[in-house]
């Protein structure tokens, strides 16, 4: 027969805890969402000059 | 009296009195974040460094203006992020920052200094990549100089903080500037100059209707160190200088006459405001805060109007082309 299986060790979030990692990280996925459309966008309007890089 | 050897004492028992560490779940939202990166001072370094784009001789896609501007502001929050990383010691005894995310206790300090050193590279980056590196590096250097040569070093140690430290905030017209042409040259210097002498008339105003908050945080602001009435000296020296600096533009031809008449008036306010410091009496309040309230008005109205008389007509003649 099974032993009862141990209670999970480490730390539980509380609710708020929960709500505040989910709009933490709903934000940045957002963020880099938007820098991914950035650099999108930006090689679009640069066009083959995106590859002249003078320092 | 030694301020360092208070501060560092203030500094230590704070941070016992914290959790300095990733153990304990964060409750951090996303609004406690922004508040990190100081959205007031943001907005004012956006548009100085908008005046300074719009200002420069040559041309910027509209997509390359506005993503140096969001560098520009990402910075400038990056830098005011690691700011209250390092200083939430002392904002935690200053009734103008106690509320401010770290010393509430509602962002650990170790999360602010991820999160500023995160957006810090990010913003120098992403601007080095798509628009040019002698804005990125303006910007990487801004970054530095406000988050370790003012914040790190020189506030804590002397009264002249604020006067080297105000580079700081002087420089994004110079990176706005930079990311048009590639380069600095003397009119992206003279906007420079106008927010470098402006800072301390600006600041030290403050300082005197708040000089117990700084004395309490062991900060040597200059009226806590030298005095009331050597500050208000001081006051009036830097506005001196500044006012000359602020008509510059109109008398060097790099402005036109509203610029002028704006500059001059606005000026003579400035002196004539600086000079009731002066003159009143303790307590120095009311003349302070005039001085303090019209010193942004001031920086708001130079700015306002280079960017209407110079810069508008050319910013909408690139967003036609």
């Amino acid at each position: 027969m099974d032993e009862p299986r141990k209670e999970e060790e480490g730390i539980v979030l509380t609710e708020a805890q929960k709500r505040a990692r989910r709009s933490r990280s709903i934000a940045i996925a957002l963020a880099l969402g938007a820098l991914v459309i950035l650099f999108y966008i930006m090689t679009l309007v640069k066009g083959p000059a995106v590859l002249i890089r003078p320092m | 009296m030694s301020f360092v050897s208070e501060g560092a004492e203030l500094r230590g028992r704070v941070a016992a009195e914290s959790d300095l560490g990733f153990a304990e779940p964060s409750l951090a939202t996303v609004g406690d974040y922004i508040a990190l990166l100081k959205p007031r001072v943001m907005s004012l370094v956006v548009f100085t460094a908008l005046v300074g784009l719009a200002v420069a001789p040559g041309s910027l896609h509209p997509v390359a203006a506005f993503t140096a501007l969001l560098c520009i502001a990402v910075g400038a929050g990056a830098s005011g992020a690691l700011n209250m990383w390092y200083d939430a010691d002392v904002d935690a005894v200053m009734t103008r920052t106690a509320r401010r995310p770290v010393p509430a206790g509602k962002v650990k300090p170790g999360e602010a200094l991820a999160f500023g050193l995160t957006l810090s590279g990010f913003a120098v980056v992403t601007l080095g990549i798509l628009v040019n590196w002698v804005a990125g590096a303006l910007l990487a250097f801004t970054i530095f100089f406000y988050a370790v040569v003012y914040t790190m070093w020189l506030k804590r140690s002397t009264p002249q903080n604020i006067v080297i430290g105000g580079a700081a905030g002087a420089f994004p017209p110079m990176i706005g500037w930079a990311a048009v042409t590639g380069s600095v040259s003397l009119e992206s210097v003279l906007l420079f100059a106008i927010i470098f002498f402006w800072t301390p008339p600006h600041f030290w105003a403050l300082a005197l209707y708040k000089t117990d908050d700084y004395a309490r945080a062991g900060i040597p602001m200059l009226p806590v160190v030298a005095g009331d009435v050597s500050t208000r000296r001081q006051i009036l020296l830097y506005t001196l200088i500044l006012v000359p600096f602020g008509i510059a533009p109109w008398a060097l031809g790099f402005a036109g006459i509203v610029y002028g008449a704006v500059s001059v008036v606005t000026g003579a306010i400035m002196l004539a405001l600086a000079v009731r410091v002066l003159r009143e009496s303790r307590p120095a309040d009311r003349a302070a805060r005039n001085l303090f309230a019209f010193s942004i008005l001031y920086l708001f109205l130079l700015f306002a109007t280079l960017l209407v008389e110079r810069g508008w007509g050319g910013l909408m003649a690139r967003l036609a082309a």
